[in-house]
């Protein structure tokens, strides 16, 4: 283990935690201004992933795919706010979790009979399907840089939106204290469905960058939906700032544990002992960091609500 | 009103807004009341009537029926009752069921010895985990014990004893004693329906105990019972180490019913389609789990005949229970007075 190879899962780690901060930044905020638990925003991911895997591989444009996918999604997204999810805002988180598994299995389906059973192979976009040379002894894949690059720039994007535009500062009145700000003549309704749609685009952003390094299946929505709860969880409620931090530090612990924890343990337990424990604490490693801050932090490292 | 993790003020809201009348139980109050023994006499009866309408295959689906309906109700008791919204609970069904594969490994043979086993590790694992996770709140709680049910998903995945991804094969039943023929499917039906039966009439005696009700107070208000003294957090623990050791039962008795047990009965859907079923039945009422059960594992089965697109209608059937009978289906069954049901 040499410093290169650490050096290249720490950008594995990054690239990851930035993929999941795009799906956590709607989940966060849908969660921290409406008070909903949408546990459909899987879904949109979902989504977002096969059209850009169809569009690219019909056009052979990746940045064609990636946009009619977030636009499709936004659209898919819109729908479902105005026909169920507009009417749960209100309701208990359990009643919000019975109605978004529902929706959950229709998308199943509906992904089902649209694109078929097997997993959609979907292929790095030519112009960067080689290694870069970042610095001597460690080539690295061009794509994973674009997926960095794409995840720091929206994360900065969603940053400035949040915290200088006139509509970030509802969104924020919004994630702190609901009520006050519709007191304050803040139109709700129209925040609610803006704040919806991003979190779709973004889910959608992120489906479809992580097209073609992961496999585009039924399922790959409630696969990525736990990590990104996670995070959500670590970062506070309704925190965007707190949903970038726990994102990074959830991609990092995932991604070095899965890389450092099985060589470590070979080298200190018998071999048999280790090939069973090894991968355990790896897939472990990000519920223990999220019990551990729950337990010294129970309402995660950023709390946004006052 | 069930209200698990929410605010005072929404509880206000649904008060006002859902309190449909109870029609059946108006109409025939004897008919229900007699209920749940009628259906015990029929489900008692069916595999010796199954043969005769060529429904054999339909005993094995009831015996599923039952034992989901046993986990179900496991958790229906610390939802409904206790006001506690975990979504982890298949995480102790598999518990149960891989301490059912830990000692067939170890050579033992016996249903009563493995079952038990089951019902004392799940029970432990729950009290364990429900002490660290029952000082949160809300949706924390759903989160820290989704998370503790992730761990011990992936705690079974890495088992490469008992087979890790691929699971264990339980090729020869269980031995139940002298009397009983453990490797006779009926003799498997009667034995889960009776402790279907026994778990159901202790989940009814306890919801009306003093346990029952101070679970009930612990729900709606439990800053007022901690400043009556009820030592608030033994009871929920207590609540949660109990549910978790009927469902690690339920756990063992699934073992033996598929004789295969595997890391995907403790995925995390699992534990949200028990949540689904319990609520989708009727939260916090005692018939709530095994209807809302017996509902969705037979549409379930019914629609896998005829379309290989059997989800989108259950979920579609999810859809219309939250926005036109958030009640559940037993509140069907209530009689008015309140009796009929739990609370």
């Amino acid at each position: 283990m040499d410093a290169i190879f650490v050096f290249e899962q720490l950008l594995n780690g990054l690239g990851y935690g930035l993929m999941l901060f795009l799906i956590a930044a709607g989940l966060t905020l849908v969660f921290g201004i409406m008070d909903t638990m949408n546990l459909a925003h899987g879904s949109l991911y979902m989504a977002g992933a096969y059209v850009a895997a169809r569009v690219h591989e019909a056009s052979a444009s990746f940045a064609l795919a990636v946009l009619v996918a977030v636009l499709v999604t936004v659209a898919v997204a819109a729908l479902l706010e105005v026909l169920v999810v507009r009417h749960l805002y209100r309701r208990d988180h359990l009643v919000q979790v019975l109605a978004t598994f529902g929706i959950i299995l229709i998308a199943d389906d509906a992904v089902k009979a649209i694109w078929g059973v097997a997993p959609l192979m979907a292929s790095t976009p030519a112009a960067l399907a080689g290694p870069v040379q970042l610095i001597d002894g460690l080539p690295y894949p061009a794509y994973r840089l674009l997926l960095i690059g794409a995840g720091l720039l929206v994360a900065l994007g969603l940053y400035l939106l949040v915290s200088r535009t006139r509509v970030g500062m509802l969104v924020r009145a919004g994630a702190s204290n609901r009520q006050m700000a519709e007191y304050m003549g803040v139109r709700v309704g129209g925040v609610f469905a803006f704040v919806f749609a991003l979190g779709a685009a973004l889910a959608a952003l992120a489906g479809a960058l992580m097209a073609p390094i992961s496999a585009v299946q039924i399922g790959m929505g409630e696969a990525i939906l736990i990590p990104a709860l996670v995070v959500i969880v670590i970062g506070g409620i309704g925190s965007i700032r707190g949903a970038f931090v726990a994102a990074l530090l959830v991609g990092l612990v995932d991604t070095a544990g899965r890389a450092f924890l099985p060589p470590a343990l070979r080298a200190v337990l018998p071999p048999s002992v280790a090939a069973d424990l090894g991968p355990a604490l790896a897939g472990i490693a990000m519920y223990v960091l999220m019990a551990a801050v729950l337990t010294l932090k129970p309402a995660g490292l950023f709390p946004a609500r006052a | 009103m069930a209200n698990p993790v929410s605010d005072p003020s929404r509880a206000t809201v649904q008060t006002a807004a859902a309190h449909p009348q109870p029609r059946l139980a108006v109409r025939f109050p004897g008919l229900v009341r007699r209920l749940p023994w009628l259906v015990l006499a029929v489900l008692a009866l069916f595999p010796l009537l199954a043969p005769l309408g060529g429904l054999e295959y339909y005993v094995g689906f009831v015996r599923r029926l039952l034992i989901v309906a046993i986990a179900a109700a496991s958790l229906n008791f610390i939802l409904g009752y206790g006001g506690m919204a975990a979504l982890g609970h298949a995480g102790f069904v598999g518990v149960g069921a891989y301490t059912v594969v830990a000692l067939v490994d170890a050579g033992f043979s016996s249903a009563w010895l493995a079952w038990g086993a089951a019902l004392l590790a799940a029970g432990l694992c729950a009290a364990l985990i429900g002490a660290v996770s029952l000082r949160t709140r809300g949706v924390y709680f759903i989160m820290i014990t989704l998370a503790f049910a992730q761990m011990l998903y992936y705690l079974a995945v890495s088992l490469r004893t008992y087979g890790g991804d691929d699971g264990y094969g339980l090729y020869t039943p269980l031995a139940m004693g002298a009397w009983l023929d453990g490797a006779h499917p009926d003799v498997f039906y009667w034995v889960v329906l009776g402790i279907a039966a026994l778990v159901f009439a202790a989940f009814g005696r306890v919801a009306h105990s003093r346990f029952g009700y101070a679970l009930r107070g612990i729900r709606d208000n439990e800053t007022r019972m901690a400043a009556l003294g009820y030592p608030v957090y033994r009871l929920k623990l207590a609540g949660f180490a109990a549910a978790g050791a009927v469902a690690g039962l339920a756990g063992g008795l699934l073992a033996s019913h598929n004789a295969f047990v595997s890391p995907a009965i403790m995925h995390w859907t699992q534990s949200a389609l028990l949540l689904v079923m319990v609520m989708l039945g009727g939260l916090g009422r005692r018939w709530g789990a095994p209807l809302g059960v017996a509902l969705w594992l037979t549409l379930e089965e019914m629609l896998k005949l005829y379309t290989d697109y059997w989800h989108w209608p259950l979920g579609l059937l999810l859809l219309l229970v939250v926005f036109r009978a958030p009640q559940g289906l037993a509140a069907l069954f209530e009689r008015r007075d309140g009796h009929g049901g739990a609370r």
